[in-house]
């Protein structure tokens, strides 16, 4: 039981952690494909959203060529002394990788609620573009970017494919989708429900916390 | 002393074309005819939220837009007072953060906070829900939080379109108090006859995008 316990806080933790290392350029992706015009704007729009139908393997290969010690990144980390492959980082990493698309979908769809009027009358006030955004777009797009980050957490804490890849089965970087895995193949099967039963639960709870935040009136 | 304004500006959208060459020197100039005459274009013109193909528009001694030079003063650095016929209250913030939106952080925020209050006579209502605001209430919320950037001119679309008579008659003496009060000067888009005469000093007739007539009188 205290196994179960300690990997299903490990993967909150984790999912937590990756929803706040998503939100940043989840919310900044997400008003860049609502309210501007760029070259790349396309190419911007589908790349966010491959990790949705890519193979989560395959992400997670995509992501230990870049973070493993001979890619361009994970080269550059380790000059800092930091290894991300088979670590909780990695871990995190995933995740956030993986629960981005979900979130810029739902935040997208705030902003573009939001009526450019608000923003328009903010800057003829004197608000310079990043007081608007953050005094005016944000607060009135908060229940999409709200919704977006439950379901990114929701799909962070189901992550199985990439985290496996870039973090492994180890007892340091196991989460309760890797548990699930581990439990199965190794023929231990109460063990293997208990956390089906623990991450049932919780992804429930949390989409239908996402449910109601997005449907919630403004 | 009036406060020189220069309105020299060609726009198009689509089939309609607005031209307009005027220079005025007067407290209030009234931009008046039928709706689609092009009244709103030149407030947002001025106001930044819409690019002349050509021209120049000046409040006093300060260049907006210069197409020959290429000025185009970004909207939060042009110090107008706009409020819009919809008002674009924010919906988020209640009427004293609503006020207080283009204020600036000086010593002097407060008395200037005293004063248009008292002038539109909004102290009760300063902790109230935007949304729980009768027409005239919002129509003097939206008057405070334009005065309160310290605008170089006011700009007023139809401020009194969406009132009753009753409510109308109530709200057209502040705006006579903002006129012979503040040094501030206006320009007052308004399709109704009555208005245009108590409010303004020089009135030009538009329609169909073009100036049928321009002077004191109406």
């Amino acid at each position: 039981m205290s196994d179960v316990i300690s990997v299903a806080s490990f993967t909150v933790a984790m999912a937590a952690l990756a929803t706040l290392v998503m939100l940043p350029p989840g919310v900044g992706v997400a008003w860049l494909l609502a309210r501007r015009r760029f070259p790349g704007r396309a190419v911007l729009e589908t790349l966010v959203s491959l990790p949705l139908v890519l193979p989560p393997v395959a992400t997670g290969l995509i992501l230990l060529k870049l973070i493993g010690r001979r890619g361009p990144v994970g080269a550059v980390l380790e000059r800092f002394g930091i290894d991300l492959v088979f670590t909780w980082r990695a871990v995190v990493l995933a995740m956030a990788v993986m629960g981005l698309p979900l979130l810029v979908r739902a935040a997208r769809e705030g902003f573009e609620q939001v009526d450019r009027r608000y923003e328009q009358i903010a800057a003829t006030l004197g608000a310079s573009p990043a007081r608007v955004f953050f005094s005016v777009s944000l607060p009135l797009a908060r229940r999409g970017v709200l919704a977006g980050a439950l379901l990114g957490f929701s799909r962070a804490l189901g992550e199985f494919g990439a985290t496996i890849l870039v973090a492994g089965a180890l007892p340091s970087t196991r989460t309760i989708a890797v548990a699930i895995y581990s439990y199965t193949e190794t023929g231990q099967e109460a063990a293997a429900t208990t956390m089906l039963l623990v991450s049932a639960t919780i992804a429930f709870g949390a989409l239908m916390l996402s449910n109601r935040v997005a449907a919630s009136a403004p | 002393m009036p406060t020189p304004i220069t309105l020299d500006l060609s726009l198009r959208q689509g089939d309609f074309t607005l031209e307009i060459r005027e220079r005025f020197d007067a407290r209030v100039v009234a931009l008046f005819g039928p709706s689609g005459a092009g009244k709103t274009s030149i407030l947002e013109s001025v106001a930044g939220l819409r690019t002349p193909e050509r021209g120049l528009i000046r409040i006093g001694a300060r260049t907006l837009f210069d197409a020959e030079v290429g000025t185009d003063i970004p909207p939060h650095d042009r110090r107008v007072g706009y409020v819009p016929q919809d008002l674009a209250l924010f919906p988020h913030l209640n009427v004293r953060r609503n006020v207080l939106y283009g204020a600036g952080a000086g010593d002097g925020v407060g008395q200037e906070l005293d004063r248009v209050l008292a002038l539109l006579e909004l102290r009760p209502l300063l902790d109230r829900d935007v949304t729980a605001l009768s027409g005239g209430e919002r129509q003097r919320v939206a008057l405070a939080r334009a005065l309160m950037a310290s605008p170089a001119v006011l700009l007023l679309d139809e401020p009194l379109a969406a009132l009753d008579g009753g409510l109308r008659a109530r709200v057209l003496p502040y705006l006579e108090r903002i006129r012979d009060e503040l040094t501030i000067p206006m320009v007052y888009v308004s399709h109704a006859e009555a208005e245009v005469r108590v409010i303004a000093d020089w009135v030009v007739v538009l329609d169909g995008g073009r100036v049928v007539r321009s002077g004191a009188e109406l």
